[in-house]
């Protein structure tokens, strides 16, 4: 096994360039933090495809199957014999791509911010950030057992929230970082006391036991959790949908949504890297990770679903009334991944059942080059404008070509049309979700015309539209730095389609055949160029058609573009609700008795004390008397009493 | 009665002990104070010799213990007087009221 | 009763006589005389016992070494003839009733407890024994205590000398 050992250094290397950059960064070697931070992830990367095309070319394979090996494995906490804690790589097909995809995603992320960071006074914290993110990101997919995803997960948590905070001088941005900080902390409990649910029935952290433990139905550790209940559900289910909380925190998944779109208030290519392309797709890897398990469950697998196509209609919808670009990609960020899920939760295990689950990942991988695309292009445009509002953009066309284009090769792929990478991936999970449940099949057609329609909506009133005056252009369109990675995302978006994931990533690791069919496509692309044509009619030139519909929309429109007030809920209820309900009364027992009790010991010993200090008079010849007392009383004590 | 017995010399030891020890109590005169402590070891001096002589005729301990007490005092009586020179130094004064900072 | 026992008699009330004397006469240089008295009254009582050697190094350290102090102290800390300040009142009530119990407490144990006397052995301590005894190295030797004595004496100098010294305020040593 040692020939695997190599992969441990795909986390490290940035790793060392966080420690190295954190530590020395700012003093010593800020003019090269951000070739360090290159450098250290181009390794990364490149181990990871040299890693990608050995395990899907070379040793992968066992029997027709993708095995799960175990490339290390370290026991860290030896509890007792049978019960530890290790810290070990696991080498599945979902755990490759996503190596692939962390790493490649954050080199050109890293490679973009040289140009769109140039000039900040903490640069190299930047990148000792991104580097923290990366390595925690690899640590996490790469995990072998649950306890081990957990630590990263959190750590993922904090270089998100150092990320989205890290422009601190703005109120907002603290704000905002606190609130994804807040959220997804609140879900991970969720989490932690899913995988201690989990653990406890089939007594392993192991994901490989833990599967084979709970998917065998004749094992005493299924037939125990199965028949625990708790308020009616069986403990599987709980310990499953707890877990499936934790990870729709970190998805942002409806109704923990909330704090995504404010974590745009973090550098554009932190929102390309963590808040669409990595880190939100964290709780689809987890349910992906755990599959074999959900599959046994429909309660949790029904949840699953809803709670993917819900998110995935709802933010669609708001998604095409917000005027910040980067808001606009949030919620299409979510609705993406609500996509994802319900793509995992529509699909069964193995086989031809399991498209859903390969559509899923085929998304998750299509989705991170397209959608960092898309948030890379919009940082271009924010760098070049100077503004993130659709109203002070537009015309930008001809002055950004190079932009443009990629944006416009980004909106192909996410609406759908073919022959971009979106196209095959929305495909096969339109595909699952038809064959499973016509309902979430009709959201999902109509969630597909809406994104369309909004990604075109921003496209023509970043690059069309009206004229705005650019005022000054030190700098052109954009740095040889930032255009390279757009160029090599678009290169990538149009590519990907033709990757055969649906060979390499399937749910029980099986290939499968791809399942392109015309006559079933026609409605999906039909759907998209319908939105793109509606965007096109309403946007294309400046004219009053928009602000008709929404006048006509009235209250409609004002909701959505409100966001459906969940964020005003989401404040009555911990302002109005908690705060009044629980947290007065706390800080009145707080004041009152704690404090009270505590009052009253130490006045006590005050009052006793100013009593007894008498006693100690400075004055010798009263010590010698005390003295003498003493000893005569010891004298009586040992002559008379104790004989 | 012909012979002085134990108790009695015992009795008068005793006696100066506690006569010692009064003035230790009531004596605010440093110097006063180190008289007390003399009378109190010389009554623990005749204590050995007399136990010695009555008890142990034939051992000399009690003897012993006797002169190294004398050269104890003697040099406890030194230490105490450059005490007390070195109080009056600081203090104008040698009285023991007066030296109280140590309270509280 | 012989003379003897009268002489016994007399010593111990000139002896407590003093004591009781030097601990409450007002006047402090009355008080170190009468402090002489019950030392030169103890050395008698020693004589008296028939150790004449601790008589003798009574009077020479006591009488001539101890007491020639105190009186040197009192001469440089007191304007004589004055009075010292008066006990206070209720340490004094205190005191007394504590060390009248103590007294009675003690003597009563002395009293009971019925010391054997080993039938009237002649006890009589010639000064070479003494030396000899004291610088033995043989069982029943002192001279690791009268080295111990010595190294404390030696101590005890140097600290009189240490406490005593008059410590000069720092001066500046300015820097030309």
């Amino acid at each position: 096994m040692s020939h695997y050992s190599y992969i441990v250094f795909i986390p490290l290397f940035p790793l060392f360039s966080f420690l190295i950059l954190g530590l020395f960064g700012r003093k010593y070697i800020k003019i090269y933090s951000g070739t360090i931070g290159v450098v250290s992830l181009l390794i990364s990367a490149l181990l990871s495809v040299y890693t990608a095309y050995q395990y899907f070319f070379i040793f992968g394979k066992a029997n027709g199957v993708f095995q799960h090996i175990i490339a290390v494995k370290y026991v860290w906490l030896q509890f007792s014999p049978g019960v530890s804690i290790d810290m070990g790589i696991l080498l599945d097909p979902i755990s490759v791509m996503m190596i692939v995809i962390v790493s490649f995603i954050s080199l050109m992320v890293h490679i973009f911010s040289l140009g769109y960071m140039r000039g900040e006074e903490r640069f190299a914290t930047y990148y000792a950030f991104l580097s923290l993110f990366t390595f925690s990101m690899l640590g996490l997919v790469l995990s072998s057992n649950i306890f081990q995803i957990y630590m990263f997960w959190e750590l993922v948590g904090i270089s998100s929230f150092l990320l989205i905070g890290y422009f601190f001088e703005s109120p907002s941005a603290v704000a905002a970082s606190k609130k994804a900080f807040i959220v997804t902390r609140f879900a991970d409990l969720g989490f932690l006391i899913g995988i201690l649910i989990l653990a406890f029935y089939s007594r392993t952290l192991d994901f490989g036991s833990l599967i084979e433990k709970f998917t065998s139905v004749q094992s005493p550790e299924f037939i125990q959790i199965t028949s625990a209940t708790f308020l009616g559900v069986s403990m599987l289910t709980w310990g499953l949908v707890l877990v499936f909380i934790g990870g729709a925190g970190k998805s942002a998944m409806f109704p923990l949504h909330i704090w995504l779109p404010d974590a745009m208030e973090g550098p554009t290519p932190v929102s390309a890297l963590i808040h669409a392309a990595t880190m939100v797709v964290a709780g689809v890897f987890l349910v992906a990770r755990l599959f074999p398990v959900f599959s046994i469950d429909l309660t949790a697998l029904q949840i699953v679903a809803w709670v993917g196509s819900f998110s995935a209609l709802f933010a669609a919808v708001i998604a095409c009334t917000q005027t910040d670009i980067k808001r606009v990609l949030a919620f299409s960020t979510i609705s993406q991944i609500g996509f994802m899920m319900f793509s995992l939760g529509v699909s069964k295990y193995g086989g031809e059942n399991g498209l859903g689950f390969t559509g899923s990942m085929f998304h998750l991988f299509t989705h991170a080059f397209f959608k960092s695309l898309l948030f890379l292009g919009a940082g271009a445009v924010i760098h070049f404008a100077h503004s993130n509002e659709i109203k002070d953009l537009g015309g930008l066309r001809k002055l950004m070509p190079v932009t443009h284009i990629c944006f416009l090769i980004a909106c192909l792929a996410i609406s759908g049309i073919p022959p971009f990478s979106g196209f095959f991936s929305k495909e096969d999970i339109l595909l699952a979700a038809f064959h499973s449940n016509k309902l979430i099949y009709g959201i999902a057609l109509l969630t597909s015309a809406l994104t369309a329609f909004y990604m075109f909506r921003l496209y023509y009133s970043i690059f069309w539209n009206k004229k705005i005056s650019i005022h000054e252009t030190p700098h052109g369109e954009a740095t040889v730095s930032m255009k390279l990675p757009l160029i090599i995302l678009s290169a990538c978006t149009v590519l990907a389609g033709f990757a055969p994931i649906s060979s390499w990533v399937t749910s029980d690791g099986a290939p499968l055949k791809s399942h392109l069919d015309i006559s079933f496509s026609a409605l999906p692309v039909l759907m998209g160029a319908t939105g793109i044509f509606l965007a096109t009619y309403l946007y294309k030139t400046q004219n009053s058609r928009p602000q008709t519909i929404a006048s006509v929309l009235g209250s409609l429109y004002r909701g959505t573009y409100k966001k459906f007030y969940i964020d005003e809920v989401y404040l009555f209820i911990t302002k109005k609700i908690i705060f009044n309900g629980i947290g007065r009364p706390a800080a009145w027992i707080d004041k009152n008795i704690v404090d009270g009790f505590m009052n009253l010991l130490a006045n006590t010993t005050a009052k006793i004390s100013a009593l007894i200090k008498g006693i100690q008079s400075g004055k010798v010849q009263n010590y010698t008397l005390y003295f003498f007392g003493g000893i005569v009383g010891l004298a009586l004590l040992f002559i008379y009493v104790f004989k | 009665m012909n012979e002085i017995s134990i108790t009695q010399i015992l009795f008068v030891s005793t006696a100066l002990f506690f006569i010692g020890m009064y003035g230790l109590f009531t004596r605010r005169n440093m110097i006063t104070m180190l008289m007390a402590i003399e009378l109190i070891l010389n009554s623990v001096n005749i204590n050995f010799v007399a136990f010695n002589k009555y008890l142990y005729p034939d051992k000399l301990d009690g003897v012993f213990f006797a002169i190294f007490v004398i050269t104890i005092a003697a040099a406890e009586a030194a230490l105490a007087i450059a005490i007390i020179i070195n109080l009056y130094r600081s203090h104008q004064s040698i009285d023991v009221e007066d030296a109280n900072e140590l309270k509280y | 009763m012989n003379a003897s026992v009268i002489i016994f008699y007399i010593l111990s009330a000139f002896i407590l006589a003093s004591a009781l004397l030097a601990v409450v006469s007002g006047k402090i240089f009355r008080s170190a005389i009468f402090l002489l008295f019950t030392l030169i009254g103890t050395a008698a009582l020693f004589f008296w016992m028939g150790v004449e050697f601790i008589a003798a190094v009574q009077i020479i350290i006591y009488v001539g070494g101890i007491v020639v102090l105190i009186i040197f102290s009192i001469f440089l800390t007191q304007k004589s003839g004055d009075e010292m300040p008066k006990p206070l009142r209720n340490r004094s009530l205190f005191s007394v009733l504590a060390l009248i119990f103590g007294f009675t407490f003690t003597y009563r144990l002395i009293y009971e407890y019925g010391f054997v006397q080993t039938a009237h052995k002649s006890f009589n301590v010639k000064v070479s024994e003494i030396g000899a005894q004291m610088l033995s190295t043989k069982e029943h030797g002192f001279v690791l205590p009268f080295e111990v004595v010595s190294i404390l004496l030696l101590a005890s100098m140097i600290g009189c000398i240490v406490i005593a010294m008059k410590i000069k305020s720092p001066e500046r040593t300015d820097i030309q």
